[in-house]
């Protein structure tokens, strides 16, 4: 436990002055605001823009908190499965293409705590984005709509960065499996496409993490559309990833 | 009990066959010059005792603890510097130490005084709070010592820790290898024959992943060396001496003639003989000298014999 707190301690230090915390926070804080903000002024804006925005206004519906709601989930889980991909993929194939993985597992570091560390100041640095956009988003959508159930906001974002630690974990296997970051990243985006396109399957994709973002988005559509088996899945996702790479990590020669 | 033990490790990545039945001994204190040509074995051998990389068959030990069965307890017996040590570039020197210092679970107090040791000891106390992204070459490899150091380990891995470094800086380097004597085991890696022959109390000879020969460096050059005699004449009449040089070769006392401008070194097998005709052989040949003498057997020569030998003794 001393060991993994060292270790966490380096890694946040390296999320701190790599600047993936500020990144990672900015982006989700940006889109954390600008979700209620767009759906509330996004169709004045289109009446403005466009010469006939007048009749264009007349045939969108008048926007409502569901949209705002519906916006910032979009929003979150896109940017966040792109941000969790990039921030992931050189963490450990970096470490172990440049030597510092070798220099420092020499010591009294295990390999399972090497990999621990990663992904919990990931996690860390993804929950506090997460954080900061839905208190933004939050505190917006009570300004231009009304004040959002706080015990349904904590749950829809919960499920959003469950989803998005799935991303995280698969891409952190893929930077133990490879020693380049492109490749991790390649292997990354691979299954990112697979997820999805399996979650457009129907029956298939209630199973799997993108069904999160649906039952997220059924809290305010008054649905109560839940979703466990996806959840239970994500975890397992999340769990059997870190478990391989630790396997795999624990087998290579560096 | 020795500090490093090695037996019959061997090696293949691939088609090539990295160590081949490699076994070697290396006592408690001493600085070990582990010595061969690129590609001999010496990097996959560190590795392998570092805990880094697996052997296909063969053991090794490290202040007894058998490193191929358990790696797991290795950490505190060790100190390990690679070829090219990489450290994180965001952080300063001595934050780096700190955080190896807290791996190994020194406390505070003891670790800010280590910390200050070692960055003195290394000559890096002033460049202390730069980042190490900033460094030099020269730099990161004493940083790499440092943090080798840090536990105070009984053995230290060092793979090549002078290449890469300017003269003034392998010197330095050497001498605080050289201060480690007796303090731990140091095992060194080094394609650098001066550098062995300056630190280095014992030699291990490897060429295609075999021992070729072990042994402490003076017994080695006794062993091994080939008596030589070097002649220098005057600059210009180098032609008179490749001429005189290629007429040696057939006396049956001589081994080699190689010729360097203006000097011919000849080997020799019988001292006493080659003592009296080359001499006056030199002189029946008008060739006007600047310098006949003896040299002392370097180990140059004895790698060289060993490893274009085919490294068989």
């Amino acid at each position: 436990m001393r060991v993994f707190g060292v270790a966490l301690r380096k890694e946040l230090l390296e999320q701190w002055r790599s600047y993936r915390l500020v990144i990672v926070g900015s982006v989700l804080l940006v889109f954390g605001f600008a979700s209620p903000l767009l759906a509330k002024y996004g169709p004045e804006m289109i009446r403005l823009a466009l010469p006939e925005g007048d009749a264009i206004l007349q045939l969108i519906p008048k926007p409502t908190t569901a949209d705002a709601v519906s916006q910032y989930i979009k929003n979150i889980s896109q940017f966040g499965i792109l941000l969790a991909v990039l921030m992931t993929m050189g963490s450990v194939a970096q470490e172990k293409d440049k030597g510092t993985a070798a220099l420092m597992l020499v010591k009294p570091l295990p390999r399972l705590v090497f990999l621990a560390a990663k992904m919990a100041a990931l996690g860390l640095t993804f929950a506090t984005g997460i954080v900061l956009a839905g208190v933004a988003c939050y505190y917006y959508t009570m300004l231009v709509f009304e004040t959002l159930s706080l015990s349904a906001w904590l749950a829809l974002n919960g499920l959003l960065l469950l989803f998005i630690l799935v991303y995280v974990a698969l891409t952190l296997l893929c930077s133990t499996l490879s020693k380049s970051q492109v490749v991790s990243g390649a292997l990354a985006f691979g299954f990112l496409v697979v997820l999805s396109a399996l979650g457009a399957v129907p029956r298939l994709g209630d199973y799997l993490p993108g069904r999160l973002t649906t039952w997220a988005a059924s809290l305010f559509a008054g649905g109560g559309d839940s979703a466990w088996p996806a959840l239970a899945v994500s975890v397992g996702v999340i769990v059997a990833a870190l478990l391989a790479a630790w396997l795999i990590f624990e087998r290579q020669e560096l | 009990m020795a500090a490093i033990r090695i037996e019959g490790l061997h090696k293949r990545f691939g088609d090539v066959q990295a160590l081949d039945g490699l076994s070697l001994t290396a006592e408690p204190g001493s600085v070990f010059g582990f010595l061969g040509p690129n590609g001999a074995g010496k990097t996959t051998t560190i590795r392998i005792l570092a805990g880094l990389a697996r052997a296909d068959s063969g053991r090794a030990w490290i202040d007894g603890l058998e490193v191929t069965a358990d790696r797991r307890r290795l950490p505190g017996r060790i100190g390990y510097l690679p070829q090219d040590p990489a450290f994180y570039p965001w952080m300063t020197a001595r934050e780096f130490l700190d955080h190896v210092g807290r791996m190994f679970g020194l406390p505070a107090g003891e670790r800010r005084a280590r910390i200050d040791e070692l960055l003195d000891l290394v000559g890096l106390a002033e460049a202390a709070g730069r980042r190490v992204g900033g460094f030099s070459g020269g730099m990161d490899q004493r940083l790499g010592i440092a943090q080798a150091l840090v536990n105070r380990p009984p053995v230290l891995l060092l793979d090549e820790p002078v290449s890469g470094l300017d003269p003034a800086g392998r010197r330095e380097l050497l001498q605080l290898i050289d201060h480690l004597r007796g303090q731990c085991t140091v095992f060194m890696s080094t394609h650098i024959l001066a550098d062995v022959e300056r630190v280095c109390d014992t030699v291990a000879i490897i060429h295609r992943g075999r021992l070729v020969a072990e042994a402490p460096q003076q017994e080695l050059l006794s062993r091994y060396a080939i008596p030589a005699f070097e002649i220098e004449v005057q600059n210009g009449l180098a032609d008179q001496l490749v001429a005189w040089a290629n007429s040696l070769i057939t006396r049956a006392w001589v081994v080699s003639v190689s010729l360097d401008r203006a000097v011919a070194r000849v080997t020799v097998s019988d001292v006493e003989t080659a003592r009296r005709e080359l001499m006056a052989s030199a002189v029946a040949e008008g060739l006007p000298l600047n310098r006949f003498e003896m040299v002392r057997p370097s180990l140059e020569d004895v790698f060289l014999r060993l490893v274009e030998g085919g490294g068989s003794e």
